[in-house]
């Protein structure tokens, strides 16, 4: 019973193997990934609804470039900026409260269909619009993350690439520096960072923030260049003269990218929750700027009483880090040989009308 | 031992690294050089000499060690806070706490995750499978902060005004007598007829059961009762017995079937022993008393193959026993809720303890530390165990794919033997990994959690260490945090050379 279903096992293992190999036919390992990134539906979404987010939350307010008192202004389609102070709305409100939020999303139970109001997402205490506040909250946070994940993406990748590739002592001592650096729980460090730089600016805590942050990754990529400089083919291309250098990035780095860049998605999703983190513990952004977590961390209180404040930071900081893991998710699964597409129906019966075709045709 | 040498040096250098890092970025003299105070000149000098800030960090990092180092001649202080009190008895008044809290929340995210995402592997590419994976998705975005005070409004405040009344609406009992039927009929995923079954079944059975609890006010007065207990029990030792070595041998079923009448007998003196006045002995007694009881069961009935048997008896055992605990606890709910100092709201938000006005007994207190613990231990378990769930998903994935495995189905070993003894052991081996990178996780994310549910930990101190330029307090705090971290890489070794016989240590390259 149990051998005549392996035997049948391996048969669809045989045919779907065929399928696939007839998928990737002549296209190049970049193509390969990018069709099953394509094909990874949660990911996909996930590019989209990050894209759209991030073009719907920095066109949101205006941009000020230039000196404080005379600046150059983008105008951004909302009409409130993070700082303007309006009046605060006190009518309509339940239970007494101040500044409540005045979207409208359910289009039928009082007849004036989906609206947004005068302040979406409420006002805060001195009335300063909670939508304008969270845009610019989520704009600091998605620049954090964005910083973090390239600083630590640069250095690990380059230090990973350099102890595996040399080895012996540069190897030694680069490795313990990454010991000396993970054994330092990574809330303490950036907290010790947060709580004297964050008042010069979320760009530059992130900075900061990314000095610390690559240890993880140049551990993986030391592992892969371990592996991978013993290959033929760097032989073959020191053989005909290449420089170390030229090996390092010409030759051994393209065939590591898929650890990297998957590591490097699910790191920023982490660097994220880093940094609302801090901010909400006081040692990140601090006032007058705004991020997610200050935001949270400041109305943590008003719970009971004006939820809004409470959940609309929240819900962003939750869509953004969902998205990337996700996009991380769909790039591991592309970049990994091992995983194998779930056949649909519809492939299989292609499969299966080819191969008559081919019985009958010879 | 040359590892231990690797990781002392390896405890050096972070903390050396830390040290200069918190140094260079702090200013004590901050706040005197904008004060106005008269003497500020004297003032500062003062507070120079204090803390040495004379010299360059790394000297000063040597004074430090000279705190830490008086480890070995028996007065190590750690240097002293800024109040002048030693660093380590601030942080011997912290550890506890901070430990109990992360023990316990590792302890549920282990057992739920890996049981959890095994199930989600062993049903790939179902709806179940799917929705795990999403939900281990969100639990990975969350931000635990936002998380505990969400339970802290609807989990706290909420279920205790819920206990006030401490009956369920019809509506309410369909809704979630529905749910958990969904989330078995998930589980045992099959023809559609099976599916409809069992989500009746377990829909009926549940909606029957808090319809009886309900209308009982149990949960306004818990209790289970030996018979709960030996019913419960049953249950327990045929469902471990059942994973661990399955129904196939006579002997482990009498072996499981003794184990809960023991367990159901022995909860009458239990019950004289706990409620003497020497409870923490009373404790003891019961546990050694288990263990003689299941290992001699074992050995009444099985003649061969007796250590799978023992194994599955001392756990199903603990397990009995740890539910006659619960019901002590269950027993002294109505003085705990009904005293004056918790006064019907027995779920805690904030503290690690109620301060107690009066006298109370031994179960009350450890009850009252247990409702306390809920919060936070269900917090930081909400966001640690989805990588359990995922990573022991993957992992047995790819272990169901190695060749072993279909040699092992091919000898027609039937597919409890196969999943629960070649597979699951060889899941549990790169587990370790993430369950020693886990555990730095949790102790960052109890830093959090202790500040929202203002617990006096090390979170706690370390947050003061910050803001006061405590620089000996917080070295203090990071380095005990190190060498946990440290410790649990040591002990993840030692469990990697137990699971994997390959691997030998000590042995040297």
């Amino acid at each position: 019973m149990a051998k005549k279903k392996i035997v049948e096992q391996a048969s669809v293992d045989k045919d779907e193997n065929a399928i696939l190999n007839k998928e990737t036919e002549g296209l190049s390992q970049g193509q390969i990934v990018f069709r099953r990134f394509i094909r990874h539906r949660a990911a996909m979404i996930s590019v989209i609804v990050l894209f759209s987010l991030i073009a719907f939350v920095y066109t949101a307010l205006d941009w000020r470039i230039g000196d404080e008192d005379d600046p150059f202004i983008i105008p951004g389609w909302w009409k409130y900026n993070f700082e303007d102070m309006p009046n605060l709305v006190y009518e309509s409100c339940p239970g007494g409260t101040v500044g409540c939020p005045t979207i409208d999303m359910v289009p039928f139970l009082d007849g004036d269909g989906i609206t947004l109001g005068e302040h979406p997402f409420g006002q805060d205490d001195i009335g300063r619009d909670y939508f304008a506040l969270v845009m610019r909250g989520a704009q600091r946070s998605l620049l954090v993350m964005f910083i973090i994940g390239a600083i630590a993406a640069t250095l690990g990748t380059v230090i990973g690439a350099v102890a595996g590739f040399f080895r012996g002592w540069v190897d030694a001592i680069l490795m313990r520096l990454v010991d000396f650096i993970i054994t330092v729980p990574v809330i303490i460090i950036g907290s010790v960072i947060g709580f004297h730089y964050g008042n010069k600016g979320a760009a530059f805590l992130a900075l900061l923030l990314g000095l610390f942050a690559w240890t993880g990754l140049s551990r993986l990529v030391r592992g892969e260049f371990l592996t991978l400089r013993e290959r033929e083919f760097v032989d073959a291309a020191r053989v005909a003269g290449a420089s170390n250098r030229r090996i390092i990035f010409k030759h051994i780095l393209p065939n590591a990218i898929g650890v990297i860049i998957v590591s490097v998605t699910l790191l920023m999703s982490g660097a994220i929750l880093l940094e609302t983190a801090l901010s909400f513990l006081g040692f990140g952004v601090t006032a007058p700027d705004v991020s997610l977590g200050l935001l949270i961390s400041t109305y943590q209180d008003a719970f009971t009483t004006r939820p809004w404040l409470f959940w609309y930071p929240g819900l962003f900081i939750i869509t953004i880090a969902l998205c990337i893991n996700f996009i991380g998710d769909g790039l591991r699964d592309a970049f990994d040989p091992r995983q194998r597409r779930r056949l649909s129906r519809k492939d299989k019966e292609n499969a299966k009308m080819m191969k008559n075709r081919e019985e009958v045709a010879p | 031992m040359r590892r231990l040498g690797a990781l002392v040096i390896i405890l050096f250098g972070s903390s050396f690294l830390l040290y200069n890092l918190a140094a260079i970025s702090t200013d004590p003299l901050a706040e005197l050089r904008i004060s106005d105070a008269e003497n500020k000149e004297q003032l500062i000098l003062n507070l120079t000499r204090e803390l040495r800030l004379d010299l360059p960090p790394p000297l000063r990092y040597f004074i430090w060690l000279r705190g830490v180092l008086g480890i070995f001649i028996g007065n190590a202080n750690f240097g002293l806070t800024r109040e002048q009190e030693p660093v380590i008895t601030a942080i011997a008044g912290a550890i506890p706490v901070t430990v109990r809290l992360v023990f316990v929340a590792t302890i549920v995210a282990i057992v739920l995750g890996i049981s959890l995402g095994i199930t989600s592997a062993l049903r790939q590419y179902t709806r179940f499978d799917y929705g795990m994976t999403f939900f281990a998705f969100l639990l990975f975005s969350l931000p635990i902060f936002w998380v505990a005070v969400l339970l802290k409004q609807y989990l706290a405040i909420d279920f205790n005004d819920f206990l006030v009344n401490a009956t369920i609406s019809p509506p309410w009992i369909l809704i979630l007598s529905m749910a958990t039927g969904f989330f078995w009929a998930a589980i045992f995923s099959g023809s559609r007829k099976r599916v409809l079954t069992i989500f009746g079944g377990v829909t009926i059975v549940n909606s029957l059961l808090l319809f009886f609890l309900s209308s009982t006010k149990w949960f306004a007065y818990p209790e289970l009762g030996p018979i709960t207990i030996a019913l419960l029990g049953v249950a327990i030792s045929l469902g471990v017995t059942y994973l661990s070595i399955g129904f196939s041998s006579k002997a482990s079923i009498r072996t499981a079937l003794l184990i809960a009448g023991l367990g159901t007998i022995s909860y009458f003196p239990a019950q004289v022993l706990l409620s003497s006045n020497r409870p923490r002995l009373a404790v003891l007694i019961l546990l050694i008393a288990m263990i003689i009881v299941a290992v001699g069961a074992s050995f009444v009935f099985s003649k061969i193959d007796r250590g799978p048997i023992i194994r599955t008896s001392l756990i199903s055992s603990t397990i009995i026993g740890l539910l006659i605990i619960v019901d002590r606890l269950m027993q002294s709910w109505r003085p705990f809720v009904e005293s004056d100092d918790v006064n019907y709201r027995p779920v805690a938000t904030i503290g690690q303890s109620t301060i107690w006005l009066s006298e109370v007994p031994f179960w009350v207190r450890v009850l009252d530390q247990v409702m306390h613990l809920i919060l936070p231990t269900i917090a930081l378990t909400l966001i640690s165990f989805a990588s359990y769930i995922r990573f022991s998903r993957g992992t047995l994935l790819d272990v169901l794919n190695q060749d072993y495995i279909r040699t092992a189905r091919a000898k027609g070993l039937n597919e409890r033997t196969v999943i629960m003894r070649h597979a699951f052991r060889n899941t549990m081996i790169p587990l370790t990994t993430i369950m020693v990178a886990d555990i730095a996780g949790i102790v960052g994310g109890a830093i959090i959690t202790e500040r929202v549910f203002a617990w006096q930990g090390m979170g706690t101190l370390f947050n003061k260490a910050i803001v006061s330029f405590d620089l000996n307090l917080l070295m203090g705090v990071s380095i005990f945090l190190s060498a946990l971290a440290i410790a649990a890489n040591l002990v993840a070794d030692l469990l990697y050379s137990v699971l994997d016989p390959r691997i030998r240590v000590g042995a040297g390259k």
